[in-house]
């Protein structure tokens, strides 16, 4: 192995609500999870500083394993003995409101998406995308930019050597809201220009004296292709030098880490890119935390992130409500709840956002919020994840009945593969089998698609130890990163098997027959409106689909599928709810359907104790 | 000792309060150090850029952009009244120009010769920031404003709405589980800071609207009332720009919960003082909670003032508050925290504290409570 090998890896996440430690191991085994430690993290009164949050996380992960980590104030690194001291220290943040951006392009549809696509890449949260042809005034969109102060702005626009003029209007409108930063008053706005290589002397011209100017290469320089690692590599530097500095106690934390700190959504997108590219599958990647959720998809190859701002479990929970409505969040709920105190108690998790659920009443709540949380973050993704517009596309005669659009959308859900979830609300599930469900409901996978869940919520760890690139760490770290991903971090729930088409209640939708490693052969039946869950381990299990009259459970309508399909800690999912999935209006009905779903799942304890309809 | 960091809010009698009152551009400071202020003193003054219009004069006039500074009547820098001609064609032979009057009153900021657009902006506003609170001058930060000082009372709420505001502190209800209604608020309230117990109503609430009364410090308000009042629903806890004649303070949050008895005692052993509060909250980075400040006499000083210490989180005896379900808002005494993981009725695997609230020893988990800061 070239460079050092490392025995003892620290690495922590601050998220938004809860600072998470990890400590990971060389064993004879290969790289292993020791142990790991969970805080709350410290960036509000009365501490405003971060770092006691991490070593707050640090001292649980001490006290677990034993190993003197800590002294006073600093952590022991690089190792001093066997039971003194890391190797490496490493951290991912999204706490501090994470990266706040602004965007620009010419066109909205085009060079506007590309530079939304670099910058949410860079994991921030777009705040706005302005665009010559967004059909805002130019007052409107200065007015826009005064506004919303944030820290940083990314202006593109023009392939390389055309039109000058339509971006240097946008830099003229950027010049004339003169922003100002949100956070200091003594340093001028970050821009990056990322567009037409011909106008940036006009771009200098026009921007140079005000902003903190950077000119980096085109994103996009000809229309077929997109080119965001530069504007991702800017962004993330800015970020560290700008926004993170800021923050409180951030300048302590940098100091104390062996690699630069990396913004959550930036690490777990790496490392879902990585299982997609090892494996040469469709993945959709989640992970929901305390302000935001993110979303990471791979289809077709191409990488996207979207990171819903505001759409998250605790700082940002009654935006969820406002925005899926009291009625589509009591749609999940079994129990019979007062309308009032509901939104009075999802309120108060809002103000007091590092609060965990302690009755079974509270924990079905706040999963019923994850599930429109996760949609809905979905939905925006889907709508983000297309392919490149304003591209020329040939098309044959054949095409002319069957054309869409260029820029549809690049998730298929018949076509992915495996999903994968992280964050606590999923993660720290008391049972996996409401991760599992939780997942099911929101995304409402199509097929045969394979479900697991980060263990026990260390995605972002394991992603920025794979971006380690010192030379003297990178391989050991990358090493390290990829096997306690595979043996320690990925829970493999099972697959969900969901036929799509048009049926009646009552109808068969599927039948399977496969081979059990235990209990030999089996045929399930399933029935419109059932949920049966069969425990299969995570093994390749060979399997019949034999999919009812006008059902289709991959290979077309009523086409029988001969195929593998693999277990997991929960099994076989076989979801016959029906695609489009839809809950009944009617409460009564909706709640007993509620409880037989999860009876079959065994998802909750009796939720009829809890109050009936 | 086992101990966990754990949130909390200050409830101090006697507490040195610092405020900053910043320019949120660089502008100019009134007060020198030392100085004494009152609440409505201007310390510190500024002028924002005025709002911008963009006109394009190149297409007005069907030029080139790179003509356009040939055409401009005007230079950058220059003041325009509305009306006044900016920029003519020379036409054909003096006849046939065309021309381009300004459209605001406005200084004429930039032409460009790219895109053929000149850049207006409007008068510039200013910015006045008042000191807040009765208190000294204790730092000058140049440009940018000062710090402001005083020994006071120092109590943080958990949610508010409305900004800064100020008036005679007044208690309405005995005790700090009475709701605080709609009949209480008369018209001798106006301009005053009043203070009930466990709830706020929506009609309460507007009552005091009518009545103008500066501020309201209350245990809990219905979060779902908040929606009429600031007309769209709040998704995240940031708040403060609200356009309100009373500013709400909860010390507790949404739902009817009674206000903690150090808080109220607090507050009606200072009746009839001059208040500050500020109901803006920012439940993020560099968190704000809503606060309410009662600056103290000389008089009144026992010399006993809170002095900010490292704070070692909470501990066997400390003073908690929950602050979930299904114990919320009630307060007692650590008794131990034990180290192991704890399953909670949710099932949930957690790190708890056991906390004996009246005379029963109850298992939290220690993320759902909140040290009550006192002095």
């Amino acid at each position: 192995m070239a460079g050092k090998e490392l025995k003892t890896i620290l690495a922590t996440d601050c998220g938004s609500t809860t600072t998470k430690a990890i400590l990971i191991e060389l064993t004879d085994q290969g790289y292993r999870l020791k142990t790991r430690g969970e805080a709350p993290t410290t960036v509000e009164a009365p501490f405003e500083d971060v770092t006691k949050g991490v070593l707050n996380a640090i001292m649980e992960v001490e006290e677990l394993s034993g190993l003197k980590i800590l002294d006073g104030d600093q952590i022991i690194h690089p190792m001093k003995d066997k039971n003194t001291g890391v190797d490496v220290y490493v951290s991912t943040s999204s706490a501090g409101g994470g990266l706040q951006m602004m965007v620009a392009g010419v066109v909205k549809a085009m060079t506007g998406e590309s530079a939304e696509r670099a910058a949410l890449g860079a994991g921030s949260i777009v705040m706005d995308v302005l665009a010559s042809n967004d059909g805002r005034l130019p007052h409107q969109k200065i007015e826009r930019i005064r506004q919303l102060r944030p820290d940083m702005i990314l202006l593109s626009g023009g392939i390389n050597g055309g039109t000058v003029s339509h971006v240097v209007e946008l830099a003229e409108v950027l010049a004339a809201a003169n922003p100002k930063p949100r956070l200091g008053q003594n340093y001028k706005l970050p821009v990056i220009y990322a567009g037409n290589d011909k106008a940036q002397k006009n771009i200098e011209d026009t921007l140079g004296e005000i902003t903190d100017l950077d000119i980096i290469e085109n994103i996009r320089p000809v229309l077929e292709i997109e080119n965001l690692g530069p504007a991702r590599d800017k962004i993330h530097d800015l970020f560290m030098e700008h926004v993170m500095a800021q923050a409180p106690g951030y300048k302590k934390l940098m100091s104390w880490t062996d690699a630069p700190i990396m913004p959550t959504p930036g690490a777990v997108g790496s490392l879902i890119e990585m299982v997609a590219k090892k494996e040469n599958i469709s993945v959709v990647g989640v992970d929901i935390g305390g302000a935001t959720t993110d979303i990471f998809s791979v289809f077709e190859g191409q990488f996207n992130r979207t990171v819903s701002a505001n759409l998250g479990m605790s700082y940002s929970v009654c935006n969820v409500l406002a925005e899926a409505t009291l009625e589509n969040v009591l749609r999940w709920v079994p129990i019979n709840i007062d309308e009032g105190e509901l939104t009075n108690r999802i309120g108060n998790k809002m103000i007091r956002p590092t609060t965990v659920p302690q009755s079974m009443e509270e924990l079905i709540i706040e999963q019923a919020i994850a599930r429109e949380a996760l949609r809905l973050s979905f939905i925006q993704h889907k709508s983000f994840a297309v392919k490149l517009k304003g591209v020329q596309q040939e098309r044959t005669i054949s095409d002319a009945f069957d054309q869409s659009d260029s820029g549809e959308t690049l998730v298929n859900m018949m076509d992915l593969d495996l999903l994968v979830g992280s964050g606590g609300v999923l993660s720290h599930a008391p049972r996996r089998e409401q991760a599992m469900r939780m997942m099911i409901d929101a995304f409402v996978p199509e097929g045969i698609t394979q479900l697991a869940v980060d263990s026990i919520f260390m995605m972002p760890q394991l992603g920025v130890m794979a971006n380690i690139e010192n030379s003297d760490m990178a391989e050991s770290a990358r090493t390290a990163a990829v096997e306690v991903f595979e043996n320690d971090c990925l829970i493999r729930l099972g697959t969900c098997l969901a036929p799509i088409g048009k049926t009646k209640p009552g109808q068969t939708l599927l039948t399977a027959e496969f081979d059990l490693p235990e209990t030999g052969k089996q045929v399930v039946e399933l029935k419109y409106g059932e949920i049966i869950v069969i425990p299969a381990p995570y093994t390749a299990i060979k399997a019949k689909l034999i999919p009812g009259k006008n059902m289709n459970i991959g290979k077309g309508k009523g086409e029988v599928l001969n195929t593998d399909i693999f277990g997991g800690t929960v099994g076989l999912i076989f979801d016959g709810r029906g695609r489009p999935f839809e809950l009944s209006h009617e409460k009564s009905t909706r709640i007993e359907n509620l409880r037989k779903w999860s009876k079959a799942t065994n998802e909750y304890p009796d939720t009829k104790a809890l109050g009936g309809a | 000792m086992a101990h966990a960091y754990t949130p909390g809010l200050k409830v101090l009698h006697e507490a040195k309060v610092d405020k900053d009152r910043i320019l949120p551009l660089k502008g100019d400071v009134l007060v020198e150090k030392d100085a004494h202020v009152d609440p409505d003193d201007i310390v510190a003054r500024t002028h924002l850029p005025g709002n911008v219009q963009m006109l394009n004069v190149a297409n007005t006039l069907n030029i080139d952009p790179t003509d356009v500074k040939d055409v401009m009547l005007k230079q950058p820098g220059d003041k325009l009244k509305k009306g006044d001609m900016m920029a003519e064609t020379k036409g054909l032979f003096g006849f046939f120009k065309s021309s381009v009057i300004a459209p605001i009153d406005c200084t004429l900021e930039a032409i460009s010769p790219v895109t053929g657009q000149v850049v207006l902006r409007d008068a510039p506003i200013p910015v006045e920031i008042d000191a807040y609170m009765s208190g000294t001058v204790a730092e000058v930060i140049p440009e940018e404003g000062v710090v402001i000082e005083a020994d006071a009372v120092f109590i943080q709420g958990i949610f508010g709405i409305g900004g800064e505001s100020r008036g005679e502190l007044a208690i309405l209800t005995d005790t700090r589980e009475d709701e605080l209604t709609a009949d209480m608020i008369k018209a001798e309230h106006a301009g005053k800071v009043l203070v009930g117990g466990s709830f706020l109503s929506l009609a309460a609430y507007k009552k005091a609207l009518a009545m103008k009364v500066a501020g309201v410090v209350v245990g809990g308000f219905n979060y779902f009332d908040l929606e009429e009042i600031l007309g769209y629903t709040l998704g995240v806890a940031i708040t403060g720009s609200e356009d309100l004649v009373t500013s709400l303070v909860l010390t507790e949050g949404y739902g009817e919960i009674r206000m903690g008895s150090r808080t109220f005692d607090l507050l009606k052993r200072h009746a009839g003082k001059f208040t500050s509060i500020n109901g803006a909250t920012q439940i993020r980075a560099g968190v704000i909670r809503p606060e309410i400040v009662i600056p103290l006499a000389h008089e009144d000083l026992k010399g006993d003032a809170h002095v900010a210490k490292v704070n070692e989180g909470i501990q066997a005896g400390s003073l908690v508050r929950v602050i979930r379900a299904p114990y919320f808002g009630r307060i007692g005494t650590v008794v131990s925290l034990p180290a192991p993981l704890h399953k909670m009725e949710s099932e949930t695997m957690v790190r708890v504290a056991e906390i004996k609230i009246d005379d029963d020893v109850m298992t939290i988990p220690r993320a759902n409570l909140e040290m009550v800061e006192t002095d």
